[in-house]
């Protein structure tokens, strides 16, 4: 069956809404309007490399580093223990990582925001265990804590879904060889659910490198993260040639380290996080 | 023995985690006094003041029908799109994949100030102003590669020799894929769906960028509501929300279970 003309609507639809578009940003990123019409130039693009742009995105991609790796500190073992064979029965609990996306995000911060600030949840539990307040709202650990919380189920889930569809024979095999729990984990499981970690990996760390709510809510604005410089050039600035400039490279970034992720793991077949 | 308990404590403080907000909005929702953090006695009347509030209730209408209406166009488009390139020769089929992972790789923020660049662009040309309709499209953009990406792996599992069965049968090439196709790829079908709803649900940084003034969805009316705090209908709606899902996830699942029970019976 030579159906290949069902997919001819998507091309024109992705060619118009991702092509062009990603085009217009590149127009935008390396042109400049003077009063003889418009230039090429790399002048935005220089300026992203000034040292004050520069601490912003190398301080977004460590805050995005360390969310990504507590991720995966915390969500590997959840995602074994629902594939686990006490729990793999029950796809309840798995669907019970998904329904706190089903309230919008913000609102879920929001929320976050009133169990860490002043009379929240924390010093409620601080006070009854006399222990002195603790002042995390608007600090690096509220904005750490939010990423996690937000894009813990993009780490969970590809890696559940990977150890679910893992072959159980294998282990038991190696038990029958006598190879015991740590050898097992480590020769067997862990590569074996690598391609899950890996899409873990970038599901969690491309939207915690961009985000701009959790840093303004969470942070108190005091910290500006690449999203929020990009968000600030294109509403409040004004300035789409520099905001451009600031998305092209953050595309580009992102795209060489998606590159040197697969290199990693040659059977990536990305997206695959259900 | 001590490893299962483990494991379970481990399982609660991790859903203690995630509900823990949510949890805080249920309670609060009935909280009478307008701040969080203060409980001063119960009240109904947020619930009340929810429903005669147009402007939120025009925010969840937006909010519904955007995830509704994206949601059943990407998975159209992206079912037919992925049965397509399933079909196609292996460089071919390389190439339009990068394309389709490029949305979801790239930066939610990116696609979203791309998109309003050409929104903008464009309009002198088509009249569209940023709006309901210029949010619905980029919905549909961000989900469609979604719905591909579900239907794929189950467009991979399908034995091509029913299909050749089928039309060695004297079924045309449309009827088989109704009859044969479609239904052996629903699944995909389906978790595509309900991915790209929530993802819709869910979106805000992709609906602040190409909506235009005077239309917003639930994510766009709570962040304008950044300085002057939450409001208490906010956390009534969201509880009707979340009781709303719950509920239709449980029936989904028992009758799911019951069928399941009928094929073993039947086995």
């Amino acid at each position: 069956m030579r159906k290949t003309w069902y997919a001819y609507p998507y091309l024109v639809w992705m060619a118009i809404f991702i092509v062009i578009p990603l085009f217009l940003l590149l127009f935008y990123a390396f042109t400049v309007t003077t009063e003889e019409g418009i230039k090429f130039t790399l002048q935005h693009i220089k300026r992203v490399w000034e040292p004050i742009y520069l601490m912003v995105l190398l301080r977004s991609v460590l805050l995005a580093l360390i969310c990504t790796v507590v991720c995966l500190v915390i969500g590997y073992p959840v995602a074994s223990i629902l594939a686990s064979k006490e729990y793999s029965h029950n796809k309840v609990l798995a669907l019970l990582l998904v329904i706190p996306m089903w309230i919008n995000f913000l609102v879920r911060t929001y929320a976050w925001m009133s169990l860490l600030g002043r009379n929240g949840l924390i010093d409620i539990v601080m006070d009854f265990l006399h222990l002195p307040p603790v002042q995390l709202l608007y600090t690096d650990h509220a904005v750490v804590l939010g990423m996690v919380y937000n894009f813990l189920p993009f780490m969970v889930l590809p890696i559940y879904s990977v150890l679910t569809k893992m072959d159980k024979s294998i282990i038991e095999a190696a038990e029958d060889l006598g190879a015991d729990y740590a050898t097992v984990l480590k020769r067997i499981v862990i590569p074996l659910s690598l391609p899950g970690v890996i899409s873990g990996i970038t599901m969690v760390f491309m939207p915690a490198v961009t985000t701009f709510i959790i840093s303004r809510l969470l942070g108190g604005g005091q910290y500006i993260l690449i999203g929020n410089l990009i968000e600030q050039q294109f509403i409040v600035v004004g300035d789409w040639n520099f905001g451009s400039a600031i998305s092209f490279v953050l595309t580009v970034i992102i795209l060489i380290s998606m590159g040197i992720m697969r290199k990693y793991d040659r059977e990536y077949e990305g997206g695959a996080i259900w | 023995m001590v490893g299962r308990v483990v494991k379970r404590v481990y399982l609660y403080l991790i859903f203690l985690f995630l509900y823990a907000p949510i949890v805080m909005l249920v309670v609060y929702s009935f909280n009478e006094s307008r701040s969080m953090g203060r409980w001063s006695g119960f009240t109904l009347k947020w619930y009340t003041e929810l429903f005669k509030d147009t402007e939120v209730l025009h925010a969840l209408y937006n909010t519904l029908a955007i995830a509704v209406l994206s949601a059943v166009i990407a998975t159209i488009i992206g079912t037919s799109a992925a049965i397509g390139i399933h079909e196609m020769k292996r460089v071919k089929k390389a190439i339009v994949m990068n394309l389709t992972y490029l949305p979801v790789i790239n930066p939610d923020i990116v696609t979203g100030v791309s998109l309003m660049l050409l929104f903008v662009f464009t309009k002198p040309f088509t009249g569209m102003g940023l709006g309901f309709f210029t949010m619905l499209l980029a919905h549909i953009t961000f989900n469609i590669p979604y719905v591909i990406l579900s239907v794929m792996p189950k467009l991979k599992q399908l034995d091509r020799h029913i299909y050749e069965a089928a039309l060695d049968l004297g079924a045309t090439p449309s009827y088989a894929l109704r009859k044969i196709v479609i239904p052996q790829i629903m699944p995909g079908i389906l978790t595509g769906f309900l991915l790209a709803f929530t993802l819709s649900i869910d979106d805000f940084v992709i609906s602040f960028f190409t909506t235009g003034s005077g239309v917003s969805n639930i994510a766009i009316y709570v962040y304008s509501m950044a300085r002057r705090g939450v409001n208490p209908k906010i956390n009534a709606l969201s509880t009707i929300m979340f009781i709303t899902v719950l509920a239709l996830l449980l029936i989904v699942n028992k009758r799911m279970s019951k069928d399941n029970s009928k094929v073993k019976e039947s086995v």
